[in-house]
């Protein structure tokens, strides 16, 4: 019988020829990473299992994202613990400002089609959109991978959408895969891995393929996969530090479940507080007072995402109600947003550039919310208190609808503007 | 291994900021992170939970990121056993690699109520509510989760597989 794109990744890891949902695996990994707040715990743990050198060196990257560069002493500390061990272990390291874990990774090249990545960081599963078997963990379970180059895994069934039609005008990853969570819900594709396919994602660039990959978790997927075409070895070619293998799933291969979509009829999405899978049309979200709005993060901060930002709101003002927070997802896509002009539109607008940081994504800093306060913000989390009090609200769209939003002072759908 | 304690009942997808908010994250100190477990959701819980209770919840309990800060501190707060009708996956491993013990078990966590007394036995899955005189059956673990179990976490048992190995 045939097997599923993630079955066959997961198979070739372990050296088999076959395997099937729900079997208990050893697989080797391809890359293990670890950010600012998982990596402390992941090395304190490494310490203590009793060998003195990461498997790879190459193979362990350590991201400061989260509350780097460091927002308080304690912060300071957790940084400084895991640039020591980067330097002692010569991992790769990346330090404050450089990046977004998960737009970092494939940006460098460092996770290529047909891996296995692990990451101590739920948003793992991103690189599936590279068509890698990519998924998050916890610290020990990075701390043992980094000693042993393997971890174990249960394979998970596969769960097929087809996504139908082209796409209107606005609509982007964001909104299918808010529609999607809408659709089957926030444990809908529980301990599965989801396999986005149809004309609408073939249609997509890599950046509405990462952003629909990042979300994958919200419904409780182990990894969201995308197959490998053009487009995608466009993306790798000129980027890949290693040889890469590309693996497709097989005619007859076996789903838990097939879900077909119409995206030509879906409209830019919303999801109102307080989880991802409130979403809605924002026809039906419109003029929802808001406080601020965030474009960024490892959702929503690409270069793709900042462009139709910049569409919206170049030589307009963001509204005098509300406060706009825009933060390239890293350096590259910073610096390629100031040659485009995109910053320099975004400041005079009256919107508030950061350096590449996760920040208020997870109510870090820069841009944390008081009580009574609502958010609209690119992210992929709405939980009670994510981005500040536990008094407070984030509704998640897409670059667009937060672009319109802004400039309006209330939900917005970009039609709105243009018209 | 038998735990019994008291039942403090939550509904579906608990997530991990609701267990323990980001803004504790700059530490990874259990006692620490302890003193903030549900502190958004719950705020009573710290206050309420004594050594040995158990958290009971219907399904996905544990959803969202990847903090193991979430399962160390249920566990550093006392709590003998979390069972739940279904556990977000992330969550599911970083209890059993950390050694909190948790059980997948519907009827169990719908039937019971607040402050009831449960007790629960690992090895078999057995879960008795003692206050309701019931008695179910949560899924086992299988065998080589067990035998994670049985090492004391993933550490302890990667630790001896690379000894085996000859690679201390
Ligand atoms: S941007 Fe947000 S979701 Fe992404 S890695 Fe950072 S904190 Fe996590």
């Amino acid at each position: 019988m045939g097997m599923t794109l993630a079955e066959k990744i997961l198979a070739a890891h372990c050296n088999r020829r076959q395997v099937q949902p729900g079997e208990l695996v050893n697989v080797r990994v391809d890359l293990v990473l670890a950010n600012d707040i998982t990596a402390p715990l992941a090395i304190k743990e490494f310490g203590r299992v009793g060998v003195d050198r990461v498997f790879d060196p190459k193979r362990v990257v350590l991201v400061a994202d989260h509350f780097a560069p460091a927002k308080d002493i304690p912060s300071a500390g957790q940084i400084k613990m895991m640039r020591d061990f980067a330097r002692a272990q010569s991992t790769l390291f990346f330090d404050g400002g450089e990046g977004i874990e998960h737009v970092l990774l494939p940006e460098q090249g460092l996770v290529v089609p047909g891996d296995v990545a692990i990451g101590a960081d739920s948003h793992t599963c991103t690189y599936g959109a590279l068509g890698a078997f990519a998924t998050g963990m916890g610290s020990t379970d990075i701390a043992c991978a980094m000693a042993t180059g393997d971890i174990w895994m249960k394979v998970p069934p596969s769960i097929k959408l087809v996504y139908r039609g082209q796409l209107r005008p606005w609509v982007g990853g964001k909104d299918l895969i808010l529609h999607t969570i809408g659709r089957i819900g926030v444990d809908g594709a529980l301990y599965a891995a989801m396999e986005f396919t149809g004309q609408a994602v073939a249609a997509l660039s890599l950046e509405g393929r990462f952003t629909m990959a990042n979300m994958a978790i919200e419904a409780g997927a182990k990894a969201g996969l995308f197959a490998v075409d053009r487009t995608a070895l466009t993306y790798v070619k000129g980027r890949a530090q290693r040889p890469y293998t590309v693996y497709s799933s097989s005619a007859d291969a076996r789903y838990q479940a097939v879900e077909e979509f119409d995206a030509s009829a879906i409209e830019p999405q919303v999801a109102l507080p307080h989880i991802p899978s409130n979403s809605v049309p924002v026809s039906q979200a419109r003029g929802m007072p808001i406080d601020q709005v965030v474009i960024g993060s490892c959702t929503n901060g690409r270069l793709e995402d900042l462009v139709t930002a910049g569409r919206l709101m170049a030589g307009r003002k963001v509204h005098e109600k509300v406060r706009c927070i825009v933060i390239p997802g890293s350096r590259q896509v910073y610096l390629e947003a100031l040659r485009q002009g995109l910053v320099q539109a975004f400041v005079e607008s009256g919107a508030a550039v950061s350096t590449p940081t996760c920040g208020p994504c997870l109510g870090g800093y820069m841009g944390v919310l008081a009580e009574g306060e609502r958010c609209l913000s690119t992210t992929n989390r709405n939980f009670v208190g994510r981005m500040g009090s536990p008094k407070s609200e984030v509704c998640l769209a897409g670059p667009a609808v937060a672009a319109a939003s802004a400039v309006l002072g209330r939900i917005a759908s970009p039609e709105e503007l243009e018209a | 291994m038998k735990l019994k304690g008291r039942v403090h009942l939550y509904g579906a997808n608990v997530d991990t900021d609701a267990i323990i908010p980001a803004r504790y994250l700059n530490t990874s100190d259990p006692a620490e992170l302890a003193k903030h477990c549900l502190e958004d959701f719950d705020p009573a819980f710290v206050g309420r939970v004594q050594p040995g209770d158990s958290i009971v919840a219907t399904s996905n309990f544990g959803c969202g990121s990847s903090r193991e800060h979430a399962p160390v501190a249920i566990k550093a707060c006392g709590v003998g056993v979390v069972v739940a009708g279904s556990f977000a996956r992330i969550f599911y491993r970083n209890a059993i690699n950390i050694g909190l013990p948790i059980l997948e078990c519907l009827p169990a966590a719908q039937e019971a109520q607040p402050g009831d007394t449960i007790e629960a036995d690992l090895a078999s899955g057995e879960i008795t509510n003692v206050t309701q005189g019931r008695t179910y059956h949560a899924q086992p673990y299988p065998e080589f989760m067990l035998e994670l179990v049985r090492a004391g976490g993933l550490v302890e048992y990667t630790r001896r597989r690379l000894a085996g190995q000859g690679r201390r």
